[in-house]
């Protein structure tokens, strides 16, 4: 079956997939953000900054502006049907790229590493980012995560055993790791994040596993019983590091944290942490017989 | 909550210690990363007029140009330790009275802070509507076509922007008690006693 795409329309669709990344923080952050703030103590620099952060998501949303300058990579995960051109949905993508920068809502963040240069309009080499996958289905879905430079740059990549840590190949070790990045991080990736993990893989698909993992809304159960109580462990165990929101101090260091795993090669073990912004800006789209849905 | 109006001297910016909320009223700049590059390869003296006894912003903001005017639509704070390198030369030879940012810097910078009177300024990141709502004027812009948006350097007018004093003049930040308290929390968790 080939699926006709009516440009215009789509591009219309995925602009404002962009517009509610950038400015409507999906309703599951919102949720945990409010349930941190109840943990805080009264006149805690903790307790302040959840009540100034749930101000700006207001008045985000209401002004239809950035919640974040740093509007990030976009990451976009695309599942499409059998017969429809990949080369042409990214130009699509593009087009609703070029004028969210025009109209602000994304800010211009793509620079030439080589030159310097910041092409002006986010377009260049793997940017945005796509990802393309197939799928049975006969309707169209994009998911689009804005991930900013700072909690990028907080995460991390291990290949077990690690001596130091005393961690082996096994989920003890992952344990280790994660406590250890999110430790290392302190509040440089706006905490409280959302932590991604990837277990196994090759170095770059283990980094992708992580950060796939990020779509998933806090409240979702992890389907493997072994990850949804490491899941669970983690949590617990980080929110007692005491690095709070910002790194002022405080009892929620993270939201949430979700695993997935890739086969990887009998002589590699790789654990890769994909930190998340409190700022959890994702969305999706999906085109389904000509109905649209957001969420 | 404590009002911070500039310019401001380096006697009155002592008076201030961790921990304080401060509201911040006049005029500064943003730089970050290439900024900082350039003001301590290329020393520009221009610039000297817009630091001297006020803050660097470390942001790299969201603008819009309405009626021929820039606007900031969204501007909260970027990570500041990548300034690190520069920035305790950049306090000492502008003058400088203060850094907004996020994250803490270093003990380079805590040093510069205490010679030369200075602050750090910790900004909530992620707040970048309602900062940029604290920004009442865009008054110039120095190396637009040359740095781009993000990196450019922005002289804004601002009322009442919301920080807390994370590194004060004394020697004293809160980012190296945390970062003591939280590494021995993780040790513990990492190495637990068998």
């Amino acid at each position: 079956m080939t699926t006709q795409v009516n440009e215009q329309t789509l591009e219309d669709q995925i602009y404002e997939l962009i517009v509610r990344a950038s400015t409507d923080l999906p309703d599951d952050v919102v949720r945990a953000l409010k349930a941190a703030r109840r943990t805080e103590p009264e006149g805690t620099p903790a307790k302040n900054v959840f009540g100034m952060l749930l101000q700006n998501i207001d008045l985000a949303k209401k002004n239809m502006t950035p919640i974040c300058q740093d509007t990030g990579t976009n990451l976009y995960y695309v599942h499409y049907p059998t017969g429809m051109s990949t080369r042409q949905l990214q130009q699509v993508i593009e087009r609703a790229t070029v004028r969210a920068t025009e109209n602000s809502i994304l800010r211009p963040n793509a620079v030439d590493p080589v030159s310097g240069k910041n092409s002006g309009n986010n377009i260049g080499i793997q940017h945005p980012n796509i990802h393309f996958e197939e799928w049975k289905n006969d309707h169209l879905e994009f998911r689009l995560l804005l991930k900013g430079g700072g909690c990028e740059n907080v995460s991390a990549q291990y290949k077990l055993p690690d001596s130091e840590l005393d961690a082996g190949r096994d989920l003890n070790g992952v344990y280790k790791t994660v406590i250890d990045a999110v430790e290392k991080a302190q509040g440089l990736g706006c905490a409280p994040g959302i932590i991604g993990i990837g277990i196994g893989g090759d170095r770059a698909t283990s980094h992708l596993t992580a950060k796939v993992q990020l779509f998933k809304k806090i409240e979702d159960e992890n389907p493997d019983e072994e990850l949804a109580s490491m899941e669970k462990r983690l949590y617990r165990d980080l929110n007692s590091l005491g690095i709070g929101p910002m790194g002022f101090g405080g009892k929620t260091t993270v939201l949430g944290v979700k695993i997935g795993s890739a086969h990887r090669v009998p002589a590699s073990y790789f654990v890769s942490i994909a930190y998340m912004c409190w700022a959890d800006r994702r969305h999706t789209l999906t085109v389904k017989n000509g109905e649209v849905i957001y969420d | 909550m404590i009002n911070l109006q500039l310019p401001i001297d380096a006697a009155d910016i002592r008076k201030l210690k961790v921990g304080d909320e401060v509201l911040i009223t006049g005029t500064m700049i943003t730089a970050r990363d290439a900024a900082h590059k350039y003001m301590i390869e290329e020393k520009p003296d221009f610039i000297r007029p817009y630091l001297e006894n006020s803050l660097i912003y470390h942001c790299g903001p969201v603008v819009r140009k309405q009626d021929g005017e820039w606007q900031f639509v969204a501007a909260g704070p970027t990570t500041s330790i990548r300034e690190e390198p520069y920035e305790g030369t950049v306090i000492q030879n502008y003058k400088v009275r203060g850094i907004i940012g996020k994250g803490g810097m270093g003990p380079k910078t805590l040093d510069a802070l205490h010679e030369h009177g200075a602050v750090y300024l910790h900004a909530i990141g992620g707040m970048a509507s309602y900062l940029a709502q604290t920004v009442k004027k865009v008054k110039e812009v120095f190396m637009l076509e040359e740095f781009g948006v993000p990196e450019a350097m922005w002289v804004i007018e601002v009322k009442e922007f919301p920080a807390v004093v994370t590194m004060d003049a004394h020697n004293h930040s809160l980012h190296t008690k945390i970062k003591s308290d939280s590494y021995a929390q993780a040790r513990k968790l990492i190495h637990p006693v068998r």
